[in-house]
């Protein structure tokens, strides 16, 4: 994670960024403490901080410096410009921290566990906003692994990790209408147990949760009808205020990087 | 016809994304595709290979389709770099130059995408060799020996998305029609207005005068006073009827309280060009209290950018009204940066000149009394075009109305433009 010191709407490239809609920062400073205070005290996860950029406001946003498999790292190449002075930063911590990081080939845009997401051994790949669908091929031939890219349609859900969440290796919370007909049929035929929420409860960003074992940690917005099935299934769901975040288009998800233990931990 | 070898690879079965592919060209009656090579993975981590030559009647409908396809991961056998000529005098661009739309652009120079910038349709793209930058230049602006994007290969041009959280042009389409629910359409416009503003962005209107005849100039005021305008082009009449307007209480001589022509007012119009002629133009008429208001006494006080363009059938013209096309393109060019809407109110070449120059980024909102003209707009390949068949005074009257609900900016500045 990275400590919002910095975090501001510095420029519009999501539809939920308005440079006149400022977020406070006491209270995203405080929201974000919250967060990392849940997942560390009542989740229980170890928590590595990259340090704060004054140019980079966006750099809080963890989960799009790449994909982490073992000690390695598949580090983004971001869509815009405005996100791309985040990339050496990024490269240079996980240098400094041992991890081995892998470029993207020239031309080709990849942000990371923003658009890449793992469910019940598939890796699903969300592109056309921000990461390209011929990625899938890098990141194929480095994980041995089919990769299924998936065309996301809604802008306002403009990364995987906004409308797709793996609850565990059974159950994904997706929303249908953030995905183009062939790639709702992909998920149904490879997602043991697709379930559907509502655009009320999406634009809310609840997918955009951390799962921690059988901890959830989300922004608040689940109709009651999900809770208890989230509940049903053993989890602790643990409901933050993110809304500081949600005006640059993230939550609790977006804040996070996973770093599995081990390679096959996800 | 023409056509193109395309490649496929990785995980495209399961994916869907060759099925998908394939679908997609058979949406297009006219293309078709042949599949020369096949190779699908045994095991769950094998990806699979599939090439296809794609045919269709013409290069547009062609290049349309790669677009699409190259989003879901089909890439033309070769990554071809864009081809450039030199412009072989001042003016002139070499003979095979691609002709630009008004679409996001990039070309493919030097192992890598390079974004397009200040896209203008019907323009060419230079492309500076030192620092790889791309960017349209007008016919008129090349110079001998500028590197000039030749032919159609290594250039890729992005549809627009429809944005959802625009409310006044998901609300429209784009369709011309005297029948919408105009009101609630204003009122999702001056909403719009509003949202633009309070995010930096700027605003122009085009007027024709038409505005003045009407009698919407009180209305048009309040918007400029209200700090909802930013860029005001127009032309010779527009200035001078308001003007006229302002001094002399006529616009082409007939009175807009009473409605009624008067024998001796019918060279009102040609008294004011002389007056403001004599006097040096609108400035000094402002700064000398002979104009005190009216539309362009607003915009000089507020500081709004005016850019008035001549045109052949013109009286005088004003001092103010530039008559070099060439110099006024480039001005007009100029005002329109950081422009996020523009307003198009009962004016047909000044619109047509403004919807031009914009990248389709820019919304644009279409008023006439005549279907006819909207329609012209939208065909000129405007996007983003909601068009309004109604009348100029009650467009802008509503429009007044519906922004008083919304607070007002302040004056930009002072800048010497």
């Amino acid at each position: 994670m990275s400590r919002p010191e910095y975090f501001r709407v510095a420029y519009e490239i999501n539809p939920w960024m308005r440079i006149s809609h400022q977020p406070n920062l006491k209270k995203s400073a405080r929201q974000w403490q919250e967060l990392l205070k849940v997942l560390t005290r009542d989740a229980k996860v170890k928590v590595s901080l990259v340090p704060p950029v004054t140019s980079c406001p966006d750099l809080v946003f963890t989960a799009n410096a790449g994909f982490i498999s073992g000690r390695e790292i598949l580090a983004s190449r971001f869509r815009y410009a405005e996100r791309r002075k985040e990339e050496p930063h990024f490269r240079r911590w996980f240098n400094r921290q041992g991890y081995r990081v892998r470029n993207i080939p020239q031309g080709i845009f990849f942000e990371g566990e923003g658009d890449l997401l793992c469910h019940g051994g598939q890796l699903f790949l969300g592109y056309r906003f921000r990461s390209e669908s011929k990625v899938h091929r890098v990141i194929s031939a480095w994980l041995h692994e089919r990769v299924l890219p998936l065309e996301l349609v809604d802008k306002r859900f403009y990364h995987l990790d906004t409308c797709f969440l793996p609850l565990n290796a059974n159950t994904l919370l997706y929303y249908p209408g953030a995905f183009d007909a062939y790639a709702r049929r992909v998920i149904q035929s490879f997602a043991p147990n697709p379930v559907a929420v509502t655009e009320k409860e999406a634009v809310k960003f609840v997918l955009n949760g951390v799962v921690a074992g059988k901890t959830l940690v989300t922004n608040e917005g689940f109709s009651t009808k999900t809770k208890r099935m989230i509940r049903s299934q053993g989890f602790r769901l643990i409901e933050l205020d993110l809304s500081e975040f949600h005006k640059s288009g993230g939550s609790a998800k977006c804040l996070t990087l996973y770093a599995p233990a081990r390679r096959c931990d996800r | 016809m023409v056509s193109e070898t395309v490649e496929v690879k990785g995980h495209i079965i399961d994916s869907l994304v060759l099925p998908k592919i394939l679908d997609t060209i058979l949406a297009v009656p006219s293309a078709r595709f042949d599949i020369e090579d096949v190779r699908i993975g045994r095991k769950k981590s094998d990806t699979s290979y599939a090439r296809l030559t794609i045919s269709a009647p013409s290069r547009s409908v062609l290049d349309k389709l790669l677009l699409k396809i190259e989003q879901m991961g089909a890439q033309p056998t070769q990554i071809r770099e864009v081809k450039l000529a030199r412009a072989p005098k001042d003016g002139v661009f070499p003979e095979r130059f691609y002709s630009t739309t008004n679409l996001p652009t990039s070309v493919y120079f030097r192992k890598a995408w390079r974004p397009v910038l200040h896209i203008e349709m019907d323009c060419a793209i230079r492309v500076e060799k030192a620092t790889g930058r791309a960017s349209t230049v007008p016919m008129s602006d090349a110079k001998k020996g500028d590197l000039i994007v030749a032919g159609q290969s290594g250039i890729r041009v992005t549809p627009l998305e429809r944005e959802r959280n625009r409310e006044v042009f998901q609300f429209m389409a784009s369709s011309v029609s005297s029948e919408k629910p105009k009101v609630r359409l204003i009122h999702a416009l001056a909403e719009e207005m509003h949202q633009i503003k309070a995010g930096g962005g700027k605003i122009l209107f085009v007027a024709g005068p038409a505005v003045v005849h009407t009698g919407a100039i009180p209305y048009f005021v309040d918007l400029v006073e209200r700090g909802y305008v930013d860029v005001l082009f127009g032309g010779n009449g527009l200035a001078t009827h308001d003007a006229e307007s302002a001094i002399l209480g006529t616009s082409l001589g007939v009175d807009l309280k009473s409605g009624k022509s008067t024998q001796s007012s019918h060279d009102h119009h040609m008294r004011i060009i002389n007056r403001m002629r004599r006097l040096g133009g609108l400035r000094q008429a402002v700064q000398k209290g002979v104009l005190k208001s009216g539309l362009m006494y607003s915009c000089m006080q507020r500081g709004v950018r005016v850019v008035l363009v001549g045109s052949v059938r013109d009286d005088g013209p004003l001092p103010d009204v530039i008559t070099d096309m060439l110099e006024a393109q480039n001005e007009m060019r100029r005002a329109l940066a950081g422009v996020e809407l523009a307003v198009m109110i009962a004016s047909t070449l000044h619109s047509i000149a403004t919807g031009n120059m914009l990248p389709a980024t820019v919304r644009t909102v279409c008023v006439d009394i005549n279907p006819a003209v909207v329609t012209k707009l939208s065909d000129r390949g405007t996007f983003q075009n909601v068009g309004l068949v109604t009348d100029s005074e009650s467009f802008l009257r509503e429009l007044a109305r519906q922004i008083r609900n919304f607070p007002s900016f302040g004056r930009r500045p002072a800048s010497k433009r």
